[in-house]
């Protein structure tokens, strides 16, 4: 047996490793091996610890140093004074993680992860995800075996029905009567698959747990492979996501070799693989007839349903389809039981939903809340509110498909259904804050923009509906909107919503909807006054200069790029409309702050 | 995998290695490491703890490091904390002198009391 006396964790998901993670990495090794600690100090590189703000993130136990934004020269200090002499290094702590006599809090008690309660995200950032033997010793498998061998298939399904578990990919429907579906479906052949094709903007909750937990994902599919009677699992993963691909493709492998997929698992006569499929990244092949035409080598585009997969499905084959979060609950299901997880949440959603908050927010990251927890909540206590003073908006949940929520609604509860009473929609769990400086017409432009390049092309109403809705909005953003183009918005977005073919379609306009809803006022700015209140449509603004503030200092009219800005030396400039670009150079440069957008 | 067996013996042997990250509350001995400390000899008394604790498998005991406690003259010092009683102090630790405090103090209970600092000072 190896015994270490300290192990420090690197964090090794997207977001630490784009801010330099693993020359951290690399330098510890080094530094460990010159300092002759390697059989004293354990390296690992985990999983997503969340908090990818503070990032690159290394935690030091025993103490549970939280270190946050380490660069590669601090690592010499980190191994001379914390590894070697045992003195932790206080300037390189979260400053959230330090308690008020400088004490270390325990991880659990920093604001950020106070009120969260990770099920999903268990073991992201604990574990070394390319080591199956630390998934097991934290349970890993447990709940496969216990299925195997101790529960029919129906108290499986039971189970998870029981639980009140619903797909966190979007739709929220219950998980355990999908799978009863596909039980019931009469078959000799059967799949499982596993939808990790996460495209809306802003959401990595899946990426998140591929990398820093792929086991629980192959444990939990070959439980579902158990329930339903399916002896091969397909994981449709984008191709974008290389780190949580080669730590699938690990996993896949040290499973295999375990005899934990493969044959007569347990010595049982169940028999269950899985292997990967790469998506190009078309965000309707998140769509699961889509997905499944493209497993199938097919292009990706939905067809009607029904049938529904679970009836038929990939190959035309009864098949389930669950989202990556979907099945990192469904193992600590079966293992803790459906009444340890049903006491979490609200009465008709349960357990815990992970989101990905982003935008004008102070914590960026990844974050997992028991559901029914308000927005505010999420905002406010975990995310640390908006940065620089400035004020909340809205924020933006469920992506392309989803819709803006105004301060008035800040205290909804996030589950499924208030959500979508509240005129928005869970979706995969993408957050994005807005602060007074985002201008909401822009913000609907920015989603149908998104939808319009993704939509696949097959049906009418997706295909044109909502380019004639792009037109309209950029109109609008540009100063040319007409009246009664919000109910020509309207009208459209209706329609499409009735006749579009598949979930995208059907929730591309959401975002307009929403915004209109919620934000008339700005559309009628843009269109009768011709102003952005936001400041942010370029065509509707005006820079100008303030006479009174101006002092001929002639900055401006040298930074800009057009030449437009006029005026002698130690008296007022002027700027000309007809020639200003609005890039916004002058009013970063003027010391007087005598330019202004109007 | 064929047995439930199989696998909860990769459990056991693989939670010994993560253990640290757990939340546990065990026995924790704190080897003194600023400059004195490892002049004195701290680094094969720490190793040599780590040793006796992985030979003996024992799972809720973490060893630790810290700095100059200020009695540079004492080192190498050792503190081991059993869960709800005092803090026992050692000083003049020797490599040699550890599997003795891990046997009596850390299974046992009893304090060497001839190692202490108690016992030095008289």
């Amino acid at each position: 047996m190896e015994l270490f006396r300290s192990h420090v964790l690197i964090c090794g998901g997207t977001g630490c490793t784009s801010s330099g993670s693993a020359q951290l990495l690399a330098r510890f090794e080094k530094l460990l091996a010159d300092n002759q600690l390697e059989k004293e100090i354990k390296l690992v590189h985990t999983g997503c610890f969340g908090l990818c703000e503070a990032g690159p993130v290394v935690i030091v136990y025993p103490e549970g140093a939280f270190y946050s934004r380490v660069k590669v020269e601090d690592v010499d200090e980190i191994v001379n004074e914390h590894l070697i002499k045992g003195r932790i290094v206080q300037r390189l702590l979260h400053h959230g993680s330090v308690e008020e006599d400088g004490g270390i809090k325990a991880l659990d008690d920093v604001d950020f992860y106070k009120k969260q309660k990770r099920i999903a995200l268990r073991n992201c950032g604990v574990i070394n995800p390319e080591n199956i033997d630390e998934y097991i010793a934290f349970d890993g498998y447990k709940a496969l075996a216990k299925a195997l061998t101790e529960m029919t298939r129906e108290e499986v399904i039971d189970t998870i029905k029981k639980s009140g578990l619903r797909g966190r990919g979007g739709g929220g429907f219950s998980t355990g009567l999908k799978w009863e579906f596909a039980y019931k479906s009469q078959n000799e052949q059967k799949y499982v698959c596993c939808n990790a094709d996460e495209g809306d903007p802003g959401a990595f909750m899946d990426r998140s747990v591929l990398e820093g937990d792929p086991h629980v994902v192959l444990e939990s599919m070959a439980i579902a492979g158990y329930a339903i009677g399916a002896n091969q699992g397909y994981i449709y993963v984008r191709a974008e996501y290389p780190i949580a691909v080669e730590r699938l493709q690990i996993a896949i492998g040290q499973a295999r070799e375990y005899g934990l997929l493969g044959k007569n698992i347990f010595g049982t006569d169940f028999s269950f693989d899985v292997d990967i499929r790469l998506g190009a990244g078309a965000f309707v092949c998140g769509e699961e007839t889509a997905l499944m035409a493209s497993i199938e080598g097919g292009r990706g585009e939905p067809r009607p349903r029904p049938p529904f997969p679970a009836v038929k499905g990939l190959f035309g084959k009864p098949t389930i389809l669950n989202n990556v979060e979907t099945y990192a609950n469904v193992a600590q299901i079966i293992l803790k039981g459906a009444d340890w997880f049903a006491s979490m949440g609200t009465e008709k959603s349960k357990g815990t939903k992970v989101f990905a908050l982003g935008g004008k927010i102070n914590n960026t990251g990844l974050v997992e809340v028991p559901m029914g927890t308000t927005l505010r909540e999420i905002i406010y206590d975990i995310g640390g509110g908006i940065p620089n003073g400035k004020k909340f908006k809205a924020v933006q949940t469920g992506g392309p498909s989803g819709g803006c929520l105004p301060m008035s609604l800040i205290d909804t509860p996030v589950d499924y259904d208030s959500l979508i009473a509240a005129g928005s929609m869970m979706g995969s769990g993408g957050m994005i804050v807005m602060d007074e400086d985002n201008c909401m017409v822009d913000i609907a432009r920015f989603f149908l923009d998104f939808t319009v390049d993704e939509s696949c092309g097959k049906c009418t109403p997706c295909r044109i509906g909502t380019r004639r809705m792009l037109e309209i909005l950029n109109r609008i953003c540009e100063g040319k909107g007409e009246d009664g183009d919000i109910e020509r918005l309207e009208n459209l977005a209706q329609n499409i919503k009735a006749t579009a073919l598949c979930g995208l379609g059907q929730t591309a306009p959401n975002p307009v909807l929403s915004t209109i809803k919620q934000f008339r006022h700005e559309y009628e700015a843009h269109i009768y006054d011709k102003h952005c209140p936001a400041g942010v449509c370029k065509k509707l603004l005006n820079y100008v200069i303030d006479p009174e503030k101006c002092r001929g200092c002639t900055l401006c009219a040298r930074v800009c790029p057009t030449g437009s800005i006029s005026g002698k030396v130690k008296e007022p400039h002027v700027i000309d409309s007809r020639k200003c670009i609005k890039c916004g150079a002058c009013m970063e440069k003027c010391k007087f702050g005598a330019i202004s957008k109007k | 995998m064929k047995s439930i067996a199989e696998l909860e013996a990769i459990r056991q042997r693989t939670l010994d290695q993560v253990n640290l990250r757990r939340e546990h509350e065990g026995t924790r001995i704190v080897v003194g490491m600023a400059t004195c400390g490892i002049a004195a000899g701290a680094r094969p008394v720490l190793l040599a703890f780590m040793d006796e604790i992985s030979k003996r498998k024992l799972l809720d005991v973490t060893v630790a490091q810290t700095g100059c406690i200020g009695m540079c003259r004492l080192e190498p010092i050792v503190e081991i904390t059993c869960p709800g009683k005092e803090k026992v102090t050692y000083v003049h630790v020797k490599p040699e002198m550890v599997a003795r405090i891990v046997s009596e103090h850390v299974v046992n209970g009893n304090p060497v009391e001839e190692y202490t600092i108690g016992h030095a000072a008289e």
